[in-house]
């Protein structure tokens, strides 16, 4: 099997509080791979260090074994739905051919051809009827819905996604899990941040349980068992807690 | 060298200044920077007057620069105060706006002491504006700047509008969304800066802000909203010179610039006052001709397929009405009943449309008494609520759901029997 994507060794600290400790985790290409664990557990902290977007306290993170900023082309994201400004002044469409700007590189502009990815993108997600709105004027679904199709644009080979199924009806959820499992059929691997443990079973091959550190990352059968989620969710893990707590109270 | 009057050049000069300060600004704004604009006018204030001290000359090009490193400094000073104490970054923008701009007014009055600079220095200009003093010079700086804006806008449209939109995403992408940030707040202190002497550091912010916050009204689309705010920003200029002559012109451009986006406020379709109440009026009378049509059906409900000729005043009793005699007229105007001084009855029309809103409420209250768990006696005023704005799409599907159940009828073009006691 190919390995997708792994980590080393990975620390993530916020004003020197870390936030993520010792990471160490390899995954295999072609798996849906659910982010499990409490709130604060550092899921959308273990996306954004791989992203680039907030700084390695050290280690590093290989996708395809090449760093990301190599090969930041086979990168599909999805933030979360809070994090940007739904009153933009721009449409669906505008929203989606986003995904295209990565490829067409500085200063040129999404042509005739970017569009056409754009509508079928939408077709993929069902929202072409909406592709000329202001994004204002969807739901919450809908909302995440374009953010997917965005990410389908990008065309990449692994996708990370942040809490897609936060907010949306269960119509969307249906049709976001039926998407993934026809991205996983061609090959794609798609790293998800999920809430619910209910349905990690239903939705996911792989998973990763995260407190801070990592308690365990492996397929569902084997991994996703009740003492791995007891050691997630159950036990405070109170010497990491207390020690990063120490470090923040050096803090001026 | 052309030849141009005060006039021309005073019209020229704001028109260009507020085209530039539009466009920038709405970048600035919908990247949340608002106040970055007004931080870097009021910065500049002891900075120009440090730069005549030195000088000792008001040549443009000196006191600009005496500006920028001023503004540029309070920038730093805001990101090292947020960064390293607990002040937040509008408190911390607050102080540092107001630490200079009193810094510049110290400055300022010592400089017009007698031997120093005195009231020759002139630039009491940069606390209000005065475009009357513009120099062909001035303008032609203008022009330069003005292009150079356009032409960073056009190159960088795209990843500008990402930026603002998104900005992890767009580092993700691995554009520099730093280096951006930062070209798109020097742009921004660029326009500033050669606004100061026009507008003054004072009301530089208005120029900034109005003409996207005002453009916003009118658009969802980007490039439409920057070509709207570039012309807003232009007609204030020149309307508020021409307009506010004898009065100080920066504050007559700037009432100008507010005059657009009050009026803006109210009369733009969708987003304006104006626009919401009227929408807010339209649904309020079709919710109240519904409620009529509906009370109507349900009293000749019993009688069905003849439509009984009712008496008014089991209408009247059977809801609360406000002006049911004008309602009645206008229902009678739409060809809905027919009605005289005692009876009202239900034209084919009429029943039919009556038919069709009571199927709809009983549909949703049926849904909200089986999958809302609510009280079949509390349902008739949540159904009222919402129902009216229930797409047909929606209803369809109701009656679809409603069906799998076994919950209707067999016939669903058939209004089914109200899940609750009537009247």
């Amino acid at each position: 099997m190919t390995t997708a994507f792994e980590i080393h060794d990975m620390t993530v600290a916020y004003h020197r509080r870390p936030v993520l400790w010792d990471i160490d985790l390899t995954l295999p290409e072609g798996k849906l791979v659910g982010i499990v664990g409490p709130n604060g557990a550092g899921k959308t902290t273990l996306i954004k260090a791989t992203l680039g977007l907030v700084p390695l306290a050290s280690g590093k993170v290989e996708i395809y074994g090449k760093s990301y900023r190599e090969q930041r082309h086979l990168v599909g994201y999805v933030p979360q739905r809070e994090s940007v400004d739904w009153d933009f002044p721009v449409t669906v469409r505008d929203v989606v051919l986003m995904g295209t700007y990565g490829r067409l590189g500085w200063f040129r502009r999404p042509g005739r051809a970017e569009r056409k990815i754009a509508d079928q993108c939408l077709e993929q997600v069902g929202m072409t009827a909406l592709a000329n709105r202001q994004i204002r004027q969807l739901s919450g679904g809908q909302q995440q819905r374009v953010f997917l199709a965005r990410a389908l644009a990008q065309d990449a080979q692994i996708y990370f996604l942040d809490e897609p199924f936060s907010g949306v009806d269960a119509a969307t959820e249906a049709a976001i899990v039926e998407l993934l499992q026809t991205l996983r059929a061609s090959g794609k691997t798609v790293l998800i941040v999920h809430h619910d443990v209910q349905t990690v079973r239903e939705y996911f091959d792989y998973v990763i349980l995260l407190n801070m550190r990592l308690i365990a990352c492996g397929p569902v059968d084997t991994t996703f068992t009740n003492e791995n989620l007891h050691k997630t969710y159950g036990g405070r893990l109170t010497l990491l807690d207390e020690a990063a707590e120490a470090m923040r109270q050096r803090e001026p | 060298m052309l030849a141009l009057t005060i006039t021309t050049k005073v019209m020229l000069g704001t028109a260009l200044l507020g085209a530039t300060a539009g466009v920038v600004g709405s970048f600035a704004v919908l990247r949340g920077r608002s106040l970055v604009g007004d931080m870097l006018a009021h910065a500049a204030l002891p900075g120009i007057g440090l730069a005549f001290l030195i000088m000792g000359s008001r040549s443009m090009l000196g006191l600009s620069v005496g500006a920028l490193a001023s503004g540029l400094l309070a920038i730093g000073a805001v990101t090292l105060i947020v960064r390293w104490t607990r002040t937040k970054e509008d408190a911390a923008i607050g102080i540092v706006l107001s630490t200079f701009f009193g810094a510049g007014v110290v400055l300022l009055s010592h400089i017009q002491k007698p031997g120093i600079g005195g009231n020759k220095a002139g630039l009491d200009s940069y606390l209000f504006g005065e475009p009357g003093n513009m120099l062909t010079s001035d303008l032609l700086v203008l022009v330069v700047v003005g292009a150079a804006m356009l032409l960073v806008v056009v190159l960088l449209f795209k990843e500008f509008k990402l930026v603002c939109f998104d900005i992890d995403f767009a580092q993700s992408q691995g554009w520099p969304t730093l280096a951006l940030d930062l070209l798109m707040m020097a742009s921004l202190a660029v326009v500033t800066i050669v606004g100061l002497p026009i507008v003054g550091v004072i009301l530089m912010a208005a120029m900034i802000i109005l003409p996207a916050a005002t453009a916003r009204f009118w658009t969802n689309r980007l490039h439409v909203l920057l070509l709207l705010a570039a012309g807003f920003g232009m007609a204030a200029g020149p309307l508020g010179t021409y307009f506010g002559r004898g009065l100080p012109a920066g504050a007559s451009i700037v009432l100008t610039g507010a005059s657009f986006f009050v009026v803006s406020v109210f009369v733009a379709p969708q987003r304006g006052v104006l626009a919401r109440v009227l929408a807010e009026y339209r649904l309020r009378k079709r919710i109240t001709r519904e409620h009529l049509l509906r009370s109507l059906y349900e009293l000749s409900e019993s009688q069905l397929p003849e439509i009984p000729n009712l008496p008014l005043a089991t209408v009247r009793q059977y809801r609360h009405w406000n002006a049911l005699e004008k309602l009645l007229q206008q229902e009678f105007e739409a060809g809905t009943i027919q009605t005289d001084a005692e009876h009202v009855q239900l034209t084919p029309l009429g029943l039919r449309r009556a038919a069709e809103l009571t199927k709809a409420h009983r549909l949703w209250e049926m849904y909200l008494v089986q999958f809302a768990d609510i009280a079949p006696d509390h349902v008739d005023r949540d159904a009222d609520d919402i129902e009216h704005l229930l797409p047909e799409a929606l209803l369809v599907e109701l009656e679809q759901q409603l069906a799998d159940e076994d919950r209707l009828p067999s016939t669903v073009a058939e209004v089914p029997s109200s899940p609750h006691d009537l009247g």
